[in-house]
């Protein structure tokens, strides 16, 4: 990459103060995500992915260090609207339809009803949903409800799309087609997507770069750039043999970081 | 619900119902017969267990009435006198419903706001939180006079006292409810808010208020319930004239037990009713919101 990175990350460490005393949640994270990029942060529960996640999106703030987001602090880029956030749970309001969650942030935002109207169904289409605007969220199954949260996030062109888990709770068939179709979705939005997961295969399967993080306290083990591919990347890439030695990588790394201990 | 159930249903209501009417005559009896007794032994005659119960289910003051001497005065109450005069229930229950509905928005709004206060607000949850609990452990009987005399001495009379005591007591389910149902939505859903930099008053309005509505209604039906009290209560004291409240001081004072029973079962079929009218606007609305299912 020889633009500036969009995400640049250098010592970063952050404490909570608990009431079991300090607790260090993040330490000395290095680490610089370029545009277009589809980074996964993987590893055990308690290693910090999720926590640095949200200090990218100014949901946390780090102790000490640097966090820039295209140049402007994450807060700044928060404020800017920079981010779109996917959590595990689609996080749907029960009392608005599809339509109407995905409009929800388009409303916040102050977007001209004509607008709204139009970026709907546009990312409506992006995640075939495009016959479910009008049903409320419990008509839909989870699989179709965490496609409507990502098409929420995806409605107010956000520059970065963050991603914690969203197929977490997901069974692996439902996973496996979600993964293929966030791909088709990064490539034709050329977004730039922080992934956060704890599949070895998902994260190989997904990223053009892999942050093996290791736990007590939180770090970044290593940084695996994939060589697979960045355009088409179809399911059975999973039996390649390129693919099969990233994963071993991503293993080894993890048992490097003492992830398995 | 399938037929045979509803049937079930309707005849275990009924077998209740029967159960309290016997229970009731029985106790009519025994209550009752002291008098006639009483009567009897002035008299000099013996009167036999036949006559003994005719009698006693139909004196003009009995100590307990009966449940078709209650019903015919709820009935002669309602259509024996034109709803504007005095004598009738309609006009009682009208007076009384006005004040009642008048305290209940009076309260709904003061708790609305006292919760959204408290919520936003640290301070406001540590000094606003103990005072109104504080005021519900105040006996409303031993306030609501001293309020109406105050109130009178100013010059204020009629319905807004009444309606202030029915405010006094609906605010606090509303207020204890309302803190509750803003504080509903969990913290993935104020992230995400806040990730798209939503200010409190779109975080208020876009997700804790409809997020709270369940709680809203629960609280509403315990505080129209209590408006209802509330408002009877501030008619006994201070020789109120009108109300239920006031047909059931005046029928303890000249020893009407019919009229207070009848008074008080208008009272408890007006509290159904407007409990089941909250419940209504609540189907109503959480139908249009996509809730009921």
């Amino acid at each position: 990459m020889t633009a500036a990175p969009v995400i640049d990350i250098a010592n970063l460490d952050l404490v909570f103060q608990t009431n079991d005393g300090p607790v260090q949640a993040l330490k000395d994270v290095n680490l610089t995500i370029g545009k277009g990029d589809f980074v996964s942060f993987i590893g055990p529960s308690g290693c910090g992915k999720t926590t640095l996640l949200r200090c990218i999106a100014a949901l946390e703030t780090p102790t000490s260090g640097r966090l820039t987001v295209c140049g402007i602090s994450a807060d700044e880029a928060r404020k800017a609207r920079s981010y779109g956030y996917v959590f595990q749970a689609a996080g749907l309001y029960p009392w608005r339809t599809i339509a109407g969650n995905i409009r929800l942030p388009l409303e916040i935002m102050g977007y001209t009803r004509a607008e709204q109207q139009e970026r709907v169904q546009k990312v409506l289409s992006l995640v075939e949903l495009e016959a479910f605007g009008r049903k409320y969220p419990w008509q839909l199954s989870g699989g179709m409800q965490q496609r409507a949260s990502i098409a929420r996030a995806l409605a107010f062109d956000a520059d970065i799309l963050l991603m914690d888990e969203p197929f977490g709770a997901l069974d692996e068939i439902v996973r496996d087609h979600l993964n293929e179709e966030l791909l088709k979705l990064w490539r034709r939005t050329q977004k730039t997507i922080a992934f956060v997961t704890h599949s070895i295969p998902e994260a190989v399967y997904l990223s053009t770069k892999i942050v093996v993080m290791s736990p007590r306290p939180g770090r970044i083990a290593e940084v695996i750039e994939s060589p697979l591919p960045r355009g088409d990347r179809p399911l059975s890439i999973r039996e390649s043999r390129e693919f099969l030695d990233i994963a071993h990588r991503v293993r080894e790394g993890l048992r490097a970081g003492h992830a398995y201990d | 619900m399938p037929m045979i159930e509803r049937f079930r249903t309707l005849a275990a209501i009924l077998t209740v119902v029967a159960v309290i009417v016997v229970v009731w005559y029985v106790f009519a009896v025994v209550l009752n017969s002291r008098w006639e007794y009483d009567q009897a032994a002035r008299a000099g005659v013996q009167i036999g267990l036949p006559e003994l119960i005719e009698r006693t289910l139909a004196q003009d003051r009995p100590m307990l009435p009966t449940p078709h001497q209650v019903l015919a005065g709820l009935w002669e109450g309602v259509t024996r006198y034109a709803p504007t005069s005095r004598r009738s229930l309609v006009y009682h229950a009208g007076v009384t419903l006005s004040a009642t509905l008048a305290g209940f928005a009076l309260g709904a709004a003061a708790g609305l706001l006292l919760a959204v206060g408290i919520m936003h607000s640290r301070a406001m949850d540590m000094s606003v939180m103990p005072w109104a609990i504080a005021s519900q452990t105040i006996p409303i009987l031993a306030i609501a006079p001293m309020v109406i005399v105050v109130l009178a001495s100013l010059g204020i009379k009629g319905l807004l006292p009444k309606a202030l005591i029915a405010a006094y007591l609906s605010f606090f389910p509303v207020l204890v409810g309302m803190v509750k149902g803003l504080r509903a939505p969990d913290g993935m859903q104020l992230d995400l808010l806040r990730t798209w930099n939503a200010s409190r008053a779109t975080t208020l309005f876009k997700l804790r208020l409809p997020a709270s509505l369940p709680y809203l209604f629960a609280s509403l039906k315990v505080g129209i319930a209590s408006a209802l009290v509330g408002t009877i209560v501030a008619e006994l004291p201070a020789g109120a004239t009108v109300g239920l409240g006031a047909r059931l001081l005046s029928g303890s004072y000249y020893g009407q037990t019919i009229q207070i029973w009848s008074a008080l079962f208008a009272a408890a079929i007006l509290a159904a009713v407007l409990v089941a009218a909250v419940g209504a606007v609540e189907r109503l609305v959480l139908k249009r919101m996509g809730l009921a299912r």
